[in-house]
């Protein structure tokens, strides 16, 4: 992926080069490119002069960044109380199996990555899957497959196109 | 919405909010309220409004009826759910597909759709309004009971209720010190989870000399099974702001901060939305209505890390490094972000702030218990009839919530306990049922009020689960400053997931003990303080239950993986072929219409056969 210079310049001074920015800076960042892209880090890194090891350090500490490319498409499976004891757990390994990754991964294809997130504040209506910030309620394992399938089929669809 | 315009003084505000509230009076059409937050969305409320919208305008009935869309209601069961004025049709789990028969049977015909109705699981009759819902019948709505009346992206609908009207008040006729004695005296505690006094919160910021002090608004809710201040965000975001720019005039700020959950995006829409609407009309800005008061608000949005909710590691947020606690004192109101005096309060308290200016701090402190004033918003979640968001008086007691209130257990399961208080919070047994909430008497019974979360477990809970569940979250989102608490999580973590596993030894429950007391003693800030409570609480009610796990290898509940088998009952199996398609594992064989058999050596225990039963012909051993 090309990283282009100027558009990172731009997340950084839309915020007036402030160093309190640095984590909005970073969701920008993120938003644009689906990670944290090295290079976009060492572009906030001389701009807003902060060492690039603590770059990393925040980068790191917060669970919503990801250094990795993650996949088009991305799962993320609510391991909250509420969905926890409606067996959220077993929908995350239906994901696992069929997707064949560990969460944290993202499919051999780059389609699909898989995430857990600790709560997402639908409690009532566990467990609850976000695919790509569509809301799915009281999933069962066996609405997993089709949920996938949705995704899937938009995948051919574009390709087809 | 028509463009706002800015308002220059406190009285034409006040005459703004009166022509607003009388509007809302000769508002003579009938009214369809949807409801349509975050849970309502994921309902599909979206889908029905789009069709409702359909159905109004094939009937020729756009200017007849007014559809509004608001935030969450509170009863989550029912969503997505329509309410029709003036009859108080409350018309639940509503379909794209039902809009048209609302359309030319209700509001036309003025028929009642009987299909639509609520069943209420106690009374077991079909209940035509909202109020005779038995689950609202114990609740005191002061905070969460405007969300159905108002339209959250809009301020004007906000100043219909009569909004903004505590702001003027203060503004027109309070110094900062007194309305700072009248939350002293409404005795309004902080609902983020430590239960400190407000007043004396502001007063220390208040009376820190410096130049610049600041206000934070906690919306960094990140118990899991706590959304009480989502839905306050997103249905009714100007009543938060105004509760904060009343404690930025009260301490002395003159600039603040939402810190709110990335994961939260309706959230961070709604109060984005607010703010810019309020600068628009002059409630946020310099000189507001005139008077010397400036007070500014930015949204500063988290990215996922628990420990943020502790007050210095949101400061350091804020400031945009990483998110670790630091010792205290100094506290916030001496030394808080860049140093400078900090209020930090979090969605709920301040929403509670313009009901008190307003109705008067005897108002409030009538409600609740000696220790504890006001009104409480608890999720009740789990295993629970009626879910959803409920708001009681201080003092009501656990058994009512649960019974009176959520429907009891789902089934007809037995209960087992409940969960309050989020990680740092803890279970309590059916003997604790008769407790009355609040602050003081959850903590002596072992767990904490924390910010509200109540997740009510059955039989089919297992209480080693649920304690693995926490500390799993816990050793998770350490932040990794303290040793006692990095290490002692995930000390902990293992030796009860060892004991779920069928290889704990009896003596690991007496180490189980001291690590929690060095965890709790000798960490800084309250994650590690609290992190033992969940084992502790239920090593305290639930001993025979980890006994089970060490000393028989069994698993009571059938949870833990590696202490139970599925097995499938040859009298109840139809064979039905249902088990056999889901199964990844292609353990289940047979054929049709004859009895299955599953190979206990590829079994890897996912429950999927046992999900998709429909005959109890699986159980688990």
């Amino acid at each position: 992926m090309d990283i282009q210079e100027l558009k990172v310049k731009s997340f950084v001074t839309k915020y007036n080069k402030e160093k309190k920015a640095l984590i909005s800076i970073l969701q920008n960042i993120q938003e644009e490119y689906n990670y944290l892209p090295q290079e976009a880090l060492r572009i906030v890194s001389e701009t807003l002069n902060i060492p690039l090891i603590n770059i990393i350090g925040v980068a790191t500490f917060y669970r919503a960044f990801s250094l990795e490319p993650r996949g088009k498409h991305l799962v993320t499976v609510c391991m909250g109380t509420a969905c926890h004891v409606r067996g959220g757990p077993k929908i995350l390994e239906e994901f696992e199996r069929k997707l064949n990754i560990q969460a944290g991964e993202t499919t051999k294809d780059k389609q699909f990555s898989l995430e857990i997130v600790a709560c997402l504040g639908c409690c009532a209506i566990g467990p609850v899957v976000v695919v790509d910030g569509d809301y799915y309620a009281q999933t069962t394992i066996r609405k997993v497959g089709s949920i996938l399938k949705k995704y899937m089929k938009i995948k051919k669809k574009n390709e087809s196109n | 919405m028509k463009a706002t315009k800015k308002i220059k003084t406190i009285k034409d505000l006040n005459q703004t909010i009166q022509s607003y509230i009388q509007k809302r009076k000769s508002e003579k059409r009938p009214v369809l309220t949807v409801s349509a937050g975050t849970c309502g969305q994921a309902r599909g409320s979206l889908k029905v409004i789009a069709s409702l919208k359909k159905a109004i305008s094939k009937e020729k009935l756009e200017d007849k009826v007014k559809i509004k869309v608001t935030g969450c209601h509170g009863f989550c069961e029912a969503e997505p759910n329509i309410i029709i004025q003036p009859q108080d049709i409350f018309y639940q789990k509503v379909k794209p597909k039902d809009t048209s028969d609302i359309a030319s049977q209700t509001i036309i015909k003025n028929e009642i759709i009987d299909r639509l109705l609520f069943s209420d699981p106690i009374s077991k009759k079909t209940v035509l309004k909202e109020d005779d819902i038995s689950f609202y019948k114990k609740q005191k709505r002061i905070l969460l009971g405007d969300n159905a009346l108002i339209d959250p992206t809009d301020i004007n609908d906000y100043l219909s209720i009569g909004g903004y009207s505590s702001l003027t008040k203060v503004l027109s006729k309070m110094a900062p010190e007194e309305v700072i004695e009248v939350m002293k005296k409404s005795g309004l505690r902080g609902r983020g989870g430590a239960g400190f006094p407000t007043g004396y919160k502001w007063e220390f910021t208040r009376k820190a000399k410096d130049t610049s002090k600041y206000i934070i608004c906690n919306a960094d809710e990140g118990d899991p099974g706590a959304y009480m201040d989502r839905s306050l965000l997103e249905g009714n975001p100007h009543r938060v702001l105004e509760g904060m720019i009343i404690g930025a005039y009260a301490v002395g700020a003159e600039e603040g901060y939402i810190y709110v959950r990335d994961e939260y995006p309706l959230a961070v829409k709604h109060i984005s939305l607010a703010i810019s609407q309020a600068e628009k009309m002059g409630l946020l800005g310099k000189k507001i209505l005139g008077t010397d008061f400036n007070f500014r608000i930015h949204i500063s949005k988290g990215a996922g890390a628990f420990v943020c909710g502790e007050e210095t590691a949101l400061i350091a947020s804020v400031e945009g490094r990483v998110g670790e606690p630091r010792q205290r004192p100094p506290f916030p109101a001496m030394k808080g972000l860049w140093k400078k005096p900090t209020n930090i309060n979090n969605v709920e308290t301040l929403a509670n702030i313009p009901l008190i200016v307003e109705k008067g701090a005897d108002w409030f402190s009538k409600i609740g218990t000696k220790g504890s004033k006001g009104t409480k918003i608890f999720s009740l979640v789990g295993k629970i009839n009626n879910t959803g968001l409920v708001e009681v008086p201080m003092g009501i007691t656990l058994k009512e919530i649960i019974f009176d209130i959520g429907g009891g257990i789902p089934g007809e399961k037995e209960f087992k306990a409940v969960q309050t208080g989020g990680p740092s919070g803890g279970c309590l047994p059916k003997e604790k049922l008769g407790l009355p909430i609040d602050y003081e008497g959850l903590t002596e019974a072992g767990s904490i009020m924390g910010s509200g979360g109540m997740i009510v477990l059955d039989e089919n809970t297992c209480m080693v689960d649920v304690a693995i569940y926490f500390l799993n979250f816990l050793r998770d989102e350490s932040c990794g400053k303290c040793l006692s608490c990095r290490e002692g999580t995930q000390r902990m973590w293992e030796i009860v997931k060892d004991i779920s596993e069928g290889k704990g030894k009896e003596e690991d429950i007496q180490l189980l003990k001291e690590l929690a007391q060095t965890t709790k003693d000798a960490s800084l800030c309250g994650l590690g303080q609290t992190a033992a409570n969940p084992v502790l609480s239920t090593l305290r009610y639930f001993r025979d239950e980890y006994m089970a796990h060490v000393r028989d290898k069994t698993c009571p509940a059938g949870v833990c993986k590696e202490l139970i088998t599925y097995l499938i009952i040859p009298d109840k199996c139809t064979g039905c072929l249902a088990c056999i398609k889901v199964c990844p594992q292609e353990a289940i064989s047979g054929e049709l219409k004859k009895v299955h058999v599953l190979d206990q050596e590829k079994c890897i225990k996912c429950g999927a056969c046992f999900e998709v039963c429909q005959f109890d012909a699986i159980k688990i051993e």
